[in-house]
């Protein structure tokens, strides 16, 4: 089983490099992005294919090493 | 003849400014330096614990993030936990938010250039063990050199952080001001330096050992080794709350 993890900064919190981003695209002409949100797309290979157990390790894994929840949301996509 | 003081300094792989802290120790305070590689699961006998600044683990996925989990830092965490002395310079103030022995986190510089130049930070509080030898209010130059020292925190974070003094140094204009614009990274509330709620962690992102030399131009990084010592030397510092300065 695989799980795919995406971290990005809270909303509410400034991620220059979304910033930077933006006004990248923006100066390229592509005038109709109105935010962008920098982050990091972490993959797990997993040795089990119980669905239940795979999500919440990784959950914990999250909370404890994948993101920092003071700064940090996270979303967990798991697939066969 | 009082015993010498010793300071165990933590390594960890990317450490970079482990042997100027080395030097800072035996050259400016007089005093023995330990190496402490971060996989002994304990400390020597201590009086103080430096993290010093660096890479650790190349800041592979967040600054500081895989150092805490290395052997030394649950025995760094008894250690600050019973009262003992720990200072942490730049990525040692990332890696004690990431061990949760100081609050907040630390983010990307606002300009997300890496930034290595001198700033003034004003000492918020001379009734700690790392400011006692400061004036309040007092202005030092002293050198950053970091990618993320945006310090965060949430709300009642911070209004913990203030009511209790537990802000040491604020970034500010060379006579004294905190402003935005004399504030390099976009740190919330200027913040350049916290304690933990009983005063004996520091953590620091511009690196006084590297200023605390007259060879070098500059020895305001003197005045917190000194006071680092003189703390030493009153005797085991008892955790106590910062008080109002």
């Amino acid at each position: 089983m695989k799980a795919k993890v995406s971290v990005t900064l809270k909303r509410g919190i400034l991620d220059p490099q979304g910033q930077a981003v933006l006004h990248a695209l923006s100066s390229l002409g592509y005038s109709g992005v109105k935010d962008v949100r920098v982050g990091k797309l972490i993959e797990l290979e997993l040795a089990t294919h119980d669905r239940a157990g795979a999500e919440a390790e990784v959950k914990a894994m999250c909370e404890r090493l994948l993101a920092n929840t003071i700064i940090e949301e996270y979303r967990i996509e798991l697939m066969e | 003849m009082t015993a010498t003081l010793r300071v165990g300094i933590l390594v960890f792989p990317g450490s970079n400014c482990d042997r100027d802290c080395h030097y800072a120790v035996t050259q400016v305070m007089g005093g023995r330096a330990d190496f402490v590689w971060h996989k002994e699961p304990t400390l020597p006998q201590v009086d103080a614990v430096i993290i010093p600044g660096g890479f650790s683990y190349g800041d592979y996925l967040r600054t500081g993030a895989i150092a805490r989990f290395s052997p030394v830092m649950a025995a760094v965490t008894r250690f600050a936990q019973a009262g003992g002395l720990v200072l942490g310079i730049c990525n040692g103030f990332q890696i004690l938010l990431e061990a949760g022995l100081l609050p907040g986190a630390m983010l990307r510089n606002r300009s997300l250039s890496f930034l290595c130049k001198d700033i003034h930070v004003r000492v918020e509080n001379t009734a700690t063990p790392f400011t006692s030898r400061c004036k309040p209010s007092q202005v030092l130059t002293l050198p950053i050199a970091h990618g993320e020292g945006n310090y965060y925190a949430d709300q009642a974070t911070l209004t913990r952080l203030k009511a209790r003094n537990q802000v040491i140094f604020r970034y500010c204009t060379e006579d004294g001001k905190v402003t935005p614009e004399a504030n390099p990274n976009g740190s919330l509330d200027n913040i350049a330096g916290i304690v933990n709620d009983t005063g004996n962690v520091l953590g620091v992102m511009p690196h006084p050992e590297r200023c605390a030399d007259a060879l070098l131009g500059n020895e305001d990084g003197r005045l917190i080794l000194l006071s680092l010592l003189d703390a030493i030397k009153r005797g085991r510092y008892s955790p106590k709350p910062v008080l109002a300065s």
